[in-house]
């Protein structure tokens, strides 16, 4: 954003004895000139009298090939981007401020909707930081963590999925596009099946899951998996060996090993440097500890290289899937505390999906104490030991980090996502300095940003 | 948290048998406020009679040899090594370790060096580079305000990673909120970059040495920052069936 104060073309050229375009404003950041009322053609003309062909180009933030509002400032000689600036904060809806206002349980809610591609991953590092703040890791029982592990990987084949097809669209591979959301679209359906919900579901909760998984879902996923099987080839036959994508990817948006971990650039475009380095080995939560799978890696740092580890790291997805589906074991999905439990399980009643009869006829018919615990439970929330906790996940775009911190009340007292999307939108100068204005959508792309989670 | 009577990372609220009454719960520990009531209602009368309690809310404090391990176990363990490490390579630099390190908090098997904010470079430096430690990754900085620990409101808590040896710890420094600066260290992990803008949108934190310092999230003429706990979330109310609803901020609630 920094570059915005010193368009060298937006106004008349230095030393020209032309009215100041704008009367300067003091304000806490410093001088603010707001050029309003300019006349276009004079604009224009200082521009064409400058000597130099340098253009500061605004690429969005209403771009369609920018993923969502994303504004890039781009300082252009001819064709090539001399300097890349990025302008954020157009979707920033104040989620970790909104959080300190809600119950912890309340919390969920709000994260899933960060990055929004993501949403299991969100969830579940967010609980992850609560569970870790209550000192209850290891009593979540293992169905929950079997269901998170199963969730979150059907997720990481949903956000790669739109990975590669909004990338390809954003290259003309309109075909990618279409196969990229068809396979969306089944997996959002298996989400609604088991959440209610295709986005945005608040299904993990501290302690555990919001529901067990409904009657046939493991026979469902099992048929989605058999789909998703056939399908995932496919875009190995559209792009892999299609010389006119590899012309467009192979050497663009060069980031190596260095420059990543000095950037903290993680996820795939980390291991398209050569580092297999995966949270899901190397600090396992969740149980990933006990799930058979490859971490694949390239050498090509570039956006190649992190096509190709997409389409494997799906590949991975889909056998860690079906490790999860041979190892649920019927048990419960939420920790035995009653002090930290949500009361009641959901159960379709009459009148759709709400708490069970069996539930409500105990809680208004038999124990009064029982009802007082719902409410207080439910209105006023549990109370989390003062401190704070950090959890990561390794999400399908990087290292997604929690930072929460309590003061011993019902609410969060702070929370911060170390977002991978946000961490990563550095390394786009990085990336396209010196590079064609073209390829810098494909370098873009190639980070995978979801706005969502970069403003949070 | 040697000191503390309760074992590491245990929930206090799980076991009947924990000194967990109001009032009492953690004597020891770093005073960040206090909480009146029993219920922690902070809008609108207190009607449960309990509106005379008062009681510290304490952060964990700090804790003494040996540090233990990430895995819990009690005794020397890799928390010890990280600090011996820490310690030794401040001292072959002619700085001493207890001028840098404020303190050490092993809290839910977890970390935290608290830096004196004018030595924090030379530590992330340190942990950076000496081969022991090798902290190769940062992510990113976290600002937490605490209008109630007095000359030290203001916090930046930083997580560092290190690839190398599998290691995970937290830096914290902290500046009074008439003095918020706290040295930059955008030149030891450029990615902060960003994430310290985000602290001083956000919190007003001052990162003396970054390159541009100027709001990421907020608009450009954007007054005040929002995250403080001082700044109000907002918000206007909702006619609901007839009834007023208000704003998230100005609900009773139990905290």
């Amino acid at each position: 954003m920094s570059t915005s104060h010193a368009h060298p073309t937006s106004g008349p050229a230095p030393g020209a004895a032309e009215p100041p375009p704008s009367q300067p404003r003091e304000t806490t950041e410093g001088t603010v000139y707001t050029v309003t009322g300019g006349d276009w053609d004079e604009v224009a003309a200082a521009a064409a009298r400058s000597d130099d062909e340098r253009i500061i180009v605004n690429m969005g933030p209403q771009h369609p090939s920018t993923h969502g509002v994303l504004r890039l400032i781009l300082e252009i000689d001819g064709e090539t981007v001399t300097e890349a600036r990025c302008g954020i904060g157009y979707l920033h809806t104040g989620i970790e401020k909104n959080l300190e206002y809600r119950t912890w349980t309340q919390g969920t809610t709000f994260v899933t909707r960060m990055d929004y591609l993501t949403s299991f991953y969100n969830e579940a590092a967010y609980c992850l930081a609560v569970e870790k703040l209550l000192g209850i890791e290891d009593h979540i029982p293992d169905r929950a963590s079997v269901i998170r592990v199963l969730l979150m990987e059907l997720n990481r084949l949903s956000s790669h999925l739109v990975c590669i097809a909004t990338g390809g669209m954003e290259l003309g591979a309109t075909t990618v596009m279409v196969y990229g959301f068809r396979d969306r679209e089944m997996i959002l359906d298996a989400y609604e099946l088991i959440t209610g919900l295709r986005m945005n579901h608040a299904f993990i909760r501290p302690g555990g899951l919001a529901q067990d998984l409904p009657p046939g879902a493991v026979e469902q996923l099992r048929e989605l998996l058999k789909k998703l099987r056939k399908n995932l080839p496919e875009y190995d036959k559209l792009a892999t060996g299609n010389p006119v994508f590899k012309g467009r990817t192979v050497g663009i948006g060069y980031l190596d090993l260095a420059g990543c971990m000095a950037l903290g650039v993680t996820g795939p475009v980390l291991r398209s440097a050569g580092l297999p380095h995966d949270l899901r080995k190397t600090q396992p939560y969740c149980g990933y500890e006990n799930y058979e799978f490859d971490v694949p890696t390239v050498d090509t740092c570039d956006a190649y290289g992190r096509f190709l580890i997409r389409v494997e790291e799906m590949h991975q997805s889909l056998r860690i899937v079906e490790q999860c589906l041979d190892r649920l074991e019927p048990g419960p999905v939420m920790v035995g505390d009653k002090k930290i439990a949500w009361p009641a399980q959901l159960a379709l009643g009459p009148d759709g999906l709400g708490n069970s009869l069996d539930h409500i006829k105990k809680i208004m018919g038999t124990s009064m104490e029982a009802l007082i615990h719902h409410f207080k439970l439910v209105t006023e929330g549990f109370r989390v030991p003062p401190g704070q906790a950090y959890a990561a996940v390794e999400s399908p775009k990087g290292e997604l980090g929690v930072h929460a911190v309590s003061d011993g009340g019902t609410r969060p007292y702070r929370v911060h996502f170390r977002d991978p999307s946000f961490t990563n939108l550095q390394a786009m100068a990085a990336m396209c300095e010196g590079g064609q204005v073209a390829d810098v959508i494909v370098a873009v792309a190639s980070l995978d940003p979801v706005m969502g989670g970069v403003d949070r | 948290m040697s000191d503390h009577k309760e074992p590491v990372g245990a929930n206090p609220d799980q076991d009947v048998n924990a000194n967990n009454l109001p009032g009492q719960r953690g004597d020891a520990g770093e005073v960040i406020g206090t909480r009146r009531g029993m219920f922690g209602a902070n809008n609108g009368g207190d009607t449960t009679g309990y509106g005379g309690l008062v009681r510290t809310v304490r952060l964990p404090g700090a804790s003494s040899r040996p540090y233990g391990g990430p895995d819990g176990a009690a005794g020397y363990g890799v928390f010890d090594e990280i600090a011996d490490e820490l310690e030794g390579a401040l001292d072959e630099q002619g700085l001493l370790p207890e001028n840098a390190i404020e303190k050490t908090v092993v809290d839910r098997r977890e970390l935290t060096f608290h830096i004196a904010r004018e030595h924090l470079p030379r530590v992330a430096r340190t942990l950076r580079d000496d081969p022991a430690l090798r902290f190769e990754l940062c992510t990113g900085v976290s600002g937490v305000h605490f209008p109630g620990d007095k000359g030290r409101e203001l916090h930046a808590v930083y997580h560092l990673r290190s690839i190398t040896h599998n290691r995970l710890i937290r830096l914290e420094v902290s500046a009074p909120d008439a003095d918020p600066h706290v040295p930059s260290i955008v030149d030891v992990y450029p990615t902060n970059d960003w994430h310290e803008r985000e602290v001083y949108d956000f919190f007003g934190l001052i990162f003396d040495g970054h390159p541009a310092l100027t709001r990421i999230m907020m608009p450009d003429d954007w007054q005040g920052f929002p995250q403080r706990k001082d700044y109000p979330l907002g918000g206007i109310p909702v006619e609901y069936k007839g009834a007023q609803i208000p704003a998230p901020d100005q609900r009773r609630s139990y905290s």
